[in-house]
């Protein structure tokens, strides 16, 4: 139990640490921003207590919040994510069942469904995140752009980062 | 009352998340409403501190670019030294203190995290309370405004970028010295749309906007952009115009605070004269 709780600490540390002083620093381009620090609600295991999904996005969000001055958007756009990773899986899953404490990741479950899962997730995310920060529909369809656009690169960097440490723990 | 509590027991996950959610919203509403926001920001010492020991790293690599800057400043700041001017009056003059009463103090900052392509943008710098920083002060730079502080903790202080949702600035056209509202409309961070100038005024492409000292923020004639384009779309009103931006946000190292002396003179009388009988 304590280790776990130690696994889980280490991971969301780097993951916020990577987004914060790597990611954030480098600027692509106003119509692609990543945020790949949500990786560490998509690779909790698959049947994980609803309750601490909730628990966990909310601490994400806020240690995110609290670096980039945007107090509760990223905290409301995990949660928003968190609470309908679920019907995601639901969907993505199709009529697959598979077994307890199985963990997301491309070995288990194969590329195709990990790139499919990443991306309607990121793109939830930051869909919400977006509307939250501009907080109008004033622009609407260059918002949806901007979420779209995003998502396609942070999955890309997620897929890439995977693969990365899925080899190197094997 | 059973039945209720069998309901939101068998709803949990859905009522759990409608409860974190209004946490949420509350407190992005309370960052909205910026005076009251309390330690979940940059400005917090954890936060702050990383921001630093980074920006520490990543200096050296710029210090080409400051010191273009600083040789830049210095070079203005001669414009104003005695050498730079020929005395040709014989008349001797007294100087009188109570002519010109310091209005406003300038406090050296450096920006130690800043951002542009987020649609509302935050800037952190490394001077606080300890200071003198305060909420809603002005930053400065001698080619543009940079921002407006919201957050301040003992040593460092958080503020919203002029590259912001809602930042809206009031700004001046240099040679009709008519007024208008510059605002940033997002995506790229070299330029910005002033609003609200009305049609009978000439513009020109190149022309200065300078910022109009009417908030009580910003000093005067802080030298903004130049026109780039401006039109007038169908059914409206007033020109806007698009205007190029002299400071290049992505590239700001040291700023100026500006604290107005006579903040709370000026605002008490004109809240005085707002309010009805």
């Amino acid at each position: 139990m304590g280790q776990t709780i130690l696994k889980y600490t280490g991971k969301l540390l780097l993951l916020v640490l990577f987004q914060v002083v790597i990611l954030n620093q480098i600027r692509f381009s106003g119509y692609m921003t990543p945020y790949v620090y949500v990786a560490f609600i998509l690779l909790l295991p698959l049947n994980f207590p609803k309750t601490g999904l909730l628990i966990l996005a909310f601490i994400l969000g806020i240690i995110m919040d609290s670096f980039s001055d945007s107090l509760g958007m990223h905290t409301s756009a995990c949660l928003f994510m968190a609470f309908l990773k679920p019907t995601v899986i639901n969907i993505v899953s199709g009529k697959r069942e598979y077994g307890d404490d199985i963990s997301p990741t491309i070995k288990n479950m194969g590329i195709r469904w990990v790139i499919f899962y990443t991306f309607l997730m990121v793109f939830l995310h930051h869909l919400f995140l977006f509307f939250i920060e501009i907080f109008s529909f004033r622009e609407f369809f260059s918002t949806i752009t901007r979420a779209f656009l995003s998502s396609l690169f942070s999955t890309l960097l997620l897929i890439i980062g995977y693969f990365i440490f899925e080899k190197s723990t094997r | 009352m059973r039945n209720i509590i069998n309901f939101i027991k068998r709803q949990h996950f859905f009522f759990l998340f409608l409860l974190l959610q209004i946490i949420a919203f509350i407190l992005i509403f309370q960052n909205h409403n910026y005076q009251r926001s309390f330690f979940v920001n940059s400005a917090n010492n954890f936060a702050g501190s990383i921001y630093q020991s980074y920006s520490g790293m990543t200096e050296y690599l710029r210090l080409k670019q400051i010191n273009e800057q600083l040789a830049e400043e210095i070079n203005n700041l001669r414009h104003y030294t005695e050498n730079s001017f020929l005395v040709n009056d014989k008349h001797v003059f007294t100087h009188h203190d109570t002519l010109y009463k310091r209005q406003f103090l300038y406090i050296n900052a450096k920006v130690i995290n800043n951002s542009v392509f987020n649609r509302s943008n935050y800037i952190t710098l490394n001077k606080g309370r300890a200071h003198g920083v305060k909420p809603d002060m002005g930053i400065i730079t001698n080619n543009g405004i940079v921002g407006i502080i919201t957050n301040v903790s003992e040593n460092f202080s958080s503020a919203m970028s002029f590259l912001h949702a809602g930042v809206k600035i009031s700004a001046r056209h240099k040679n009709s010295r008519h007024l208008g509202t510059l605002q940033w409309d997002g995506y790229n961070y070299r330029k910005a749309t002033m609003l609200y100038i009305p049609p009978h005024v000439s513009l020109n492409k190149g022309d200065t906007i300078v910022s109009s000292g009417y908030s009580l923020i910003f000093p005067e004639n802080i030298p903004i952009g130049t026109i780039s384009d401006y039109h007038i779309s169908k059914g409206e009103n007033f020109y806007s115009v698009s205007i190029d931006l002299f400071l290049d946000y992505n590239n700001i190292e040291y700023v100026s605070i500006v604290k107005n002396l006579m903040k709370e003179e000026r605002q008490a009388l004109e809240e005085k004269s707002q309010t009805p009988f």
